[in-house]
């Protein structure tokens, strides 16, 4: 219960922070922190415009994909605070769930028929497909290295007290923020600001989605953000007390959301034909990770 | 001599270019091209005469600063063989002449229709029944872009046919918002609406065009423009050329998503439009140059704030390059990305940045010179990969020189003189060619007179008329998302287009 609420919170404020950020680091005053959330509430009052080359897919899709971001908080625990489900091999559900969604957004997008829209489609399908090994590998790991299978029991067993654990730790919070950007379509390898329908992944697939529905969509990207923020923060928060855990999550979160807004602020966007070599490199970073907890149990001959 | 030879801005008698049979006329135009790169055609068309259709040729020489004219009548129900069978940048000429008179050509590749203008010859044509050239694939996928531009801007069609992410082809058509121009040079006969219309052929190059009709009418009515009045159209073209080049490095990098690029160029460019607010109470440069007549003379007052300008605007632009050719990430974007080779670009005939971004150097500062640009002595900056990093560069060096120029302009600010607006009265069946480096490349208008001296002919080539095609070579096997950094380092004309 209290991840969901903190993940709400967290939500609130941190594409404010992104945008902020990158308004500040081009000389502008930029809009407050709240702007992202009224955005959205406004495009709740709003009723949505379809296509009539449309089917039901592209009206129900925005729910599920929704639905899907939901579902995968609820399994996400704090520290060692339980989520509202918990269950053996829960990751998994997580990582699926989460594929649902997308698959439905991707459907969704070839269904308006838009040349654009199935591009955008592709690239994010691929993208998608070669983030998986990264979240699998990294949580298999981490798996072997507490010898439990749900997120709550690997993050409140997961101590980080040797130099080799340390590292462990900082290549798993690369691997995990970057894993954030690509599922949020962030740069470097998207950019979310680009009006270039040529160049889009995500963005071009939701240009169909108005109203209600676009509503549904962005506000499923802040929870995904601030989701992305508590897994990275429940590496460190795993044997701390309530008192400094919860100053660490909302700490880590706005360090997150800076560094974001600080990378698209200062870096152009890959090239496209460079975007899977680097979303493929993760994986090795996981491998790494790996290769680490093997060292720390002593499973090497 | 089959061919007469004049000068940019110069005025002859129409009865003085020799014509010459349709055979002749094309193996001397063809043969003064093919071969010689320093040699390119600027100006290629038809009008009527009669009952046939006067064609015109006009090869600049920038070796020899001179341009040669010949000219042939042939009639509008002839079919003929093609200039551009033999070299390639007769094309878009000949398809001009194909869509304005009906002329046939026998070995044309691609009589593609330039623009659905309303005086064309054959009204059955219309956009909805043009075929797009496809292709019949099933592993390939056509993207069709437009004409209606997402940032409603102008109008186009782009028709890419790709294999996944990369591009194979690309189908550029045009022609969608045709106003009319050139026929309305004839129709509107007031020295004011002409200026009017010349200062609206592109929005960008205000200064380009009006100073390119200035010359022509001021030739075509043989007066001797003052220096003060010379001095106010060179600078405001270096200073046209600055603020669009520091725009256009700030679209560049926001189409590679550099937002801090994007916005620093950004505010560079605005105290550059303003000073032109500040100048001739336009930030477009509208208003500021006519034929014959100093309109905004520059005060030693306003070379002052042009100082003032440069000591904030040069630290900041500098380093704002420094940092953006030192970012990996956007260098990557840049190098190897939309190359047009040097042979391309050739039989293509570009102009402008587009053909110095190859090697090839046109430039008709310093080909053709004209206004003060002999005592300057320009010196083309020329790169050679033809990739999005040499326009940008070219950009990048051209805005540091057009600096230069300007501040040795301003360290000798001319005298304004008091002599009345001269207003002569043009010269009758006289031809007259007048050329003006723009800041996207050659901008050439051409004219004829009648025996009144009213024009019979005013036509127009903006450097965007050939270079369009350059974009569409540039793309191929490029991947599609890098379409837009392409288009934008190109950054061509819609509106000098279509006319």
């Amino acid at each position: 219960m209290l991840s969901l609420i903190l993940i709400l919170i967290a939500s609130l404020f941190f594409t404010g922070i992104i945008f902020r950020v990158k308004s500040i680091a081009s000389g502008r005053k930029g809009p407050g922190l709240f702007q992202p959330v009224k955005d959205v509430w406004r495009l709740f009052k709003k009723g949505s415009v379809y296509s009539e080359t449309t089917s039901f897919v592209f009206q129900i899709a925005p729910v599920i994909y929704f639905s899907s971001v939901i579902m995968a908080i609820l399994v996400v625990p704090f520290g060692s605070t339980k989520g509202i489900i918990s269950f053996d091999g829960d990751f998994i559900f997580f990582a699926y769930v989460l594929a649902l969604g997308k698959f439905f957004s991707i459907i969704s997008a070839m269904d308006t028929g838009s040349s654009f829209e199935g591009m955008g489609a592709s690239r994010e399908a691929l993208y998608s497909m070669f983030a998986e090994p990264a979240f699998f590998i990294l949580m298999g790991s981490f798996a072997l290295l507490t010898g439990y299978t749900s997120f709550l029991e690997i993050f409140s067993t997961l101590h980080l007290g040797s130099y080799i654990t340390y590292a462990l730790g900082i290549m798993a919070t690369f691997v995990l923020v970057m894993i954030a950007m690509i599922e949020n379509s962030r740069m470097p390898i998207d950019d979310p600001k680009t009006h270039l329908e040529l160049t889009m992944v995500h963005e071009v697939m939701i240009l169909d989605n108005s109203g209600f529905d676009l509503g549904l969509i962005l506000s499923s990207g802040y929870l995904k953000f601030a989701m992305y923020g508590t897994l990275i923060a429940d590496l460190y928060i795993g044997g701390l007390s309530m008192a400094y855990a919860i100053p660490v999550f909302l700490l880590t979160q706005v360090a997150f959301a800076v560094s974001v807004g600080l990378i698209e602020s200062f870096m152009a966007r890959f090239r496209m034909s460079h975007n899977p070599q680097f979303i493929f490199a993760l994986s090795s970073v996981s491998l790494l990770i790996f290769l680490g907890v093997l060292l720390v149990l002593g499973k090497f001959v | 001599m089959n061919y007469t030879t004049i000068l940019n801005n110069q005025t002859i008698p129409v009865a003085d270019i020799p014509e010459v049979e349709y055979k002749e006329f094309m193996d001397l135009n063809t043969g003064f091209t093919l071969g010689s790169p320093e040699r390119h055609c600027v100006n290629y068309f038809g009008y009527p005469v009669g009952n046939h259709i006067k064609l015109i040729c006009c090869i600049a020489d920038d070796s020899t600063h001179n341009i040669h004219v010949s000219s042939c009548l042939v009639n509008s129900s002839d079919t003929l063989d093609s200039f551009t069978f033999r070299h390639f940048c007769f094309e878009k000429f000949e398809r001009e002449i194909h869509e304005n008179f009906g002329i046939g050509y026998k070995d044309h590749p691609w009589l593609k229709p330039v623009r659905y203008a309303n005086n064309r010859f054959d009204h059955s044509k219309t956009i909805a029944n043009y075929p797009f050239y496809s292709i019949d694939s099933d592993e390939l996928h056509e993207v069709a872009v437009g004409p209606i531009h997402a940032g409603v801007i102008e109008p186009g069609h782009f028709r890419f046919i790709c294999n996944g992410e990369q591009i194979l082809h690309l189908e550029i058509q045009l022609g969608y918002q045709h106003r009319g121009i050139e026929q309305q040079f004839l129709v509107r006969k007031k020295l004011l609406q002409r200026s009017t219309l010349a200062e609206s052929i592109a929005g960008d190059t205000v200064v380009g065009h009006t100073t390119a009709y200035s010359h022509l009418w001021e030739s075509l009515c043989g007066i001797e423009p003052s220096r003060d009045i010379e001095f106010a159209r060179t600078l405001a073209l270096e200073w046209e050329r600055m603020a669009n080049h520091t725009g256009d490095l700030s679209a560049v990098c926001t189409d590679i998503a550099y937002q801090l690029g994007s916005s620093v160029f950004g505010r560079l460019r605005t105290p550059l439009v303003n000073f032109m607010q500040e100048w001739c109470g336009n930030r477009l440069s509208k208003g500021l140059i006519r034929p014959g007549v100093n309109q905004f003379p520059l005060s030693p007052e306003l070379a002052e704030r042009i100082g003032q300008l440069f000591k904030a605007f040069e630290p900041d632009f500098v380093e704002m390059n420094q940092q953006l050719f030192q970012l990996p990430s956007a260098l990557s974007r840049f190098e190897r990305t939309g190359v047009v080779s040097y042979d391309d670009v050739l039989s293509i005939g570009t102009v402008g940045m587009a053909a110095r971004m190859s090697g090839l150097n046109r430039d008709i500062r310093s080909s053709h010179p004209y206004s003060l640009y002999p005592e300057i002595a320009h010196d083309p900056i020329v790169k050679h990969h033809g990739d999005v990093y040499s326009r940008v560069q070219i950009r990048r060096q051209e805005v540091m020189q057009s600096m230069r120029y300007i501040r040795s302009l301003i360290e000798d600010v001319p005298q304004i003189s008091e002599q009345e607006p001269m207003i002569g009265s043009p010269k009758p069946n006289s031809f007259v060619l007048s050329l003006v480096e723009g800041w996207r490349g050659e901008i050439c208008h051409c004219a004829v007179t009648d025996k009144d001296g009213e024009f019979v002919l005013y036509k127009v080539k903006d450097p965007s008329f050939h270079n369009w095609l350059a974009l569409a070579l540039a793309v191929r096997n490029n991947e599609i998302s890098d379409f837009p950094i392409c288009n934008k380092s190109f950054n061509l004309s819609y509106s000098g287009h279509d006319l």
